[in-house]
């Protein structure tokens, strides 16, 4: 399976990264080159094994639902990028 | 000298007022501005020298741990409350935590003494911390050479002696690849041993921190320091933590040693391959049996690996949108050219690459492919190891395939993944291992590497100790140094 140049656009897009034109065509060859590593993984027969979700097989632990976690909130918004009356502020998207 | 010492001398100095825990972090920080390896991100001096302080005031009202005053430095990808915390990337230059990791606050809690955080590959992806916004790391042993990666800072400052030990984190082999490339011993724990609340998430199934120190007696003692239950980490084991020092002197007469003959194929440079039997004939000598095993799909660990960790690190790096924290574009002009140009100007080449690999094998379609096949791969290569351990004690084998590198001589990515090839499994498995030094080939350290079964990192701590027991290896510094 190889990627074309188009195609890297649209992954890059769904990840929200940009790819520069000029730096197109060396990123699909190498996303190519590495896709043609992982083409081995075909080739095994995995059988019946099951995906291996958990390193150690365990499942998630659940906690009592109390609330745990402080207040913290002028402190997290310190280093935000940009706050206005306790929200975290982006260009409009809705006018 | 002071920097020569193990943190178990040091204790002992501190303990026989030999000297102070100021004079220690005075001592360590000169050698740390002196320093030209690269080899920290941030230097804390304000900070160490305060914990000192205060260090010195619990000490000398009897009021002390073990490790109360012992300087040490933080890889670059524990959150630090108020002190920068980069992960070695653009997107996290200006980010200051608000909170401590809780390695961290349980150091704090031993008034420990932090010295700065050392320098890494970009969100730990990268095995010759040539992926840092920060410039790479120099291997202390020769300047053009790398220091491996991700924990590329950290090996290189306790190699070169300007920290007593420092932390890292090994997702692929990140602890023990550059602990093997700088000389310096290394150990990444079982899966869920050390608590992961506050460290920057790379791949959440495999990220697992260590310690990286002289000796194995050290890792023990730091050891002891970092693992436990952490109810933050929810996948934080729930086990009892031993006295990782209690079983140091156990003899290794009678230690099974199984050796994975897929890991002594080609593709292993001639020599490190005598340095890593040579190692094992040591090990002969003091009384162990060697077997041969087989790992048959641990050569299949590579696409495994790099399918797995790119999925997981694309799910995780997705929180780093210019909004809550971190690096925002200049004037975005609309939501999605926000999230955009925030990602695309604040992450680097390989963690925009591992980002796509995982975008593109979770995408509908193409799941079942690769993201489904690879967990069942790991299976198989968890069964294997299973199946080894039923008939030995503990593997060992080389950590990489070549020693030390020159910087900028690798190019392609496939080339830079092909080189941890002997690493990724023991990740995938979630088993224990460890790199430990054993020799020279033509002047740059090599490492032998340690595998235990689930939990045995009491074995692996003693198998390596008493190989430092009877070799010199560890001792060796680089010369000018």
């Amino acid at each position: 399976m190889s990627l074309d140049n188009k195609q890297v656009k649209e992954i890059a897009y769904l990840a929200r990264l940009s790819i520069e034109d000029t730096e197109l065509e060396q990123s699909t060859s190498e996303l190519n080159n590495i896709l043609s590593l992982m083409a081995d993984l075909s080739e095994i027969d995995t059988g019946d094994a099951e995906p291996m979700a958990h390193p150690l097989h365990m499942s998630q632990r659940l906690r009592e639902d109390e609330v745990t976690e402080e207040n913290l909130a002028e402190e997290f918004q310190a280093i935000a990028p940009k706050t206005g009356n306790s929200h975290f502020l982006v260009p409009t998207v809705i006018e | 000298m002071m920097h020569n010492l193990s943190i178990a001398e040091l204790i002992k100095g501190l303990k026989n007022k030999d000297f102070s825990s100021v004079e220690l972090t005075q001592h360590y920080l000169k050698r740390i501005n002196e320093s030209k390896l690269n080899a920290f991100i941030s230097v804390t001096d304000d900070l160490a020298l305060s914990q000192a302080n205060e260090a010195d005031l619990k000490i000398a009202k009897g009021d002390s741990t073990l490790l109360t005053g012992i300087p040490y430095a933080h890889k670059d990808i524990f959150c630090t409350k108020g002190v920068k915390t980069s992960a070695g990337s653009k997107m996290l230059d200006s980010f200051i935590s608000p909170y401590d990791a809780t390695l961290n606050h349980k150091f704090n809690l031993e008034n420990m003494v932090m010295l700065g955080k050392t320098n890494m590959d970009e969100f730990a992806m990268g095995s010759s911390n040539e992926n840092s916004y920060y410039g790479p790391v120099k291997n202390p042993w020769d300047l053009k050479k790398v220091p491996g990666g991700s924990s590329g800072g950290s090996a290189a400052a306790v190699a070169s002696r300007i920290t007593p030990f420092a932390t890292g984190t090994d997702t692929g082999g990140s602890i023990r690849q550059p602990a093997s490339l700088c000389g310096i011993t290394g150990i990444k724990p079982t899966y869920g041993r050390i608590s992961r609340y506050g460290m920057i998430a790379y791949a959440s199934s495999l990220d697992q921190a260590g310690p990286m120190t002289q000796t194995a007696e050290d890792a023990a003692i730091v050891l002891n320091a970092m693992a436990g239950f952490d109810s933050k980490d929810s996948t934080s084991a729930s086990k009892e933590t031993p006295d990782y020092t209690k079983k140091l002197t156990n003899s290794l007469d009678g230690l099974l040693i199984g050796l994975p003959k897929e890991f002594f194929s080609s593709g292993l440079d001639d020599g490190v391959e005598k340095v890593v039997m040579q190692a094992i004939k040591e090990y002969e000598a003091m009384g162990a049996k060697i077997k041969e095993v087989s790992l048959p799909n641990s050569m299949h660990a590579i696409p495994t690996y790099y399918i797995v960790a790119p999925c997981e690190c694309s799910s995780n790096l997705s929180r780093f949108d210019g909004v809550r924290y971190g690096y925002r574009c200049e004037d975005p002009k609309d939501l999605d050219d926000l999230y955009l140009r925030s990602r695309s100007e604040g992450f680097g080449k390989e963690v925009k690459r591992r980002i796509m690999i995982g975008a593109y094998a979770l995408s509908a379609g193409y799941y079942d492919a690769y993201y489904l096949k690879a967990q069942k791969v790991r299976q198989l290569i968890s069964e294997d190891f299973k199946k080894a351990f039923q008939s030995v004690d503990v593997i060992m084998g080389p950590v990489s395939p070549s020693t030390a590198f020159d910087l900028g001589s690798v190019k392609d990515p496939v080339s830079m993944y092909l080189a941890d090839i002997y690493t990724l499994s023991v990740n995938l498995a979630g088993l224990p291992g460890m790199s430990i030094p054993a020799g020279f080939s033509k002047n740059l350290p090599v490492g032998l590497q340690l595998i235990g079964n689930h939990w045995s990192e009491e074995l692996l701590l003693n198998t390596a100790h008493q190989f430092q027991l009877k070799t010199d290896w560890h001792k060796s510094t680089p010369i000018e140094l």
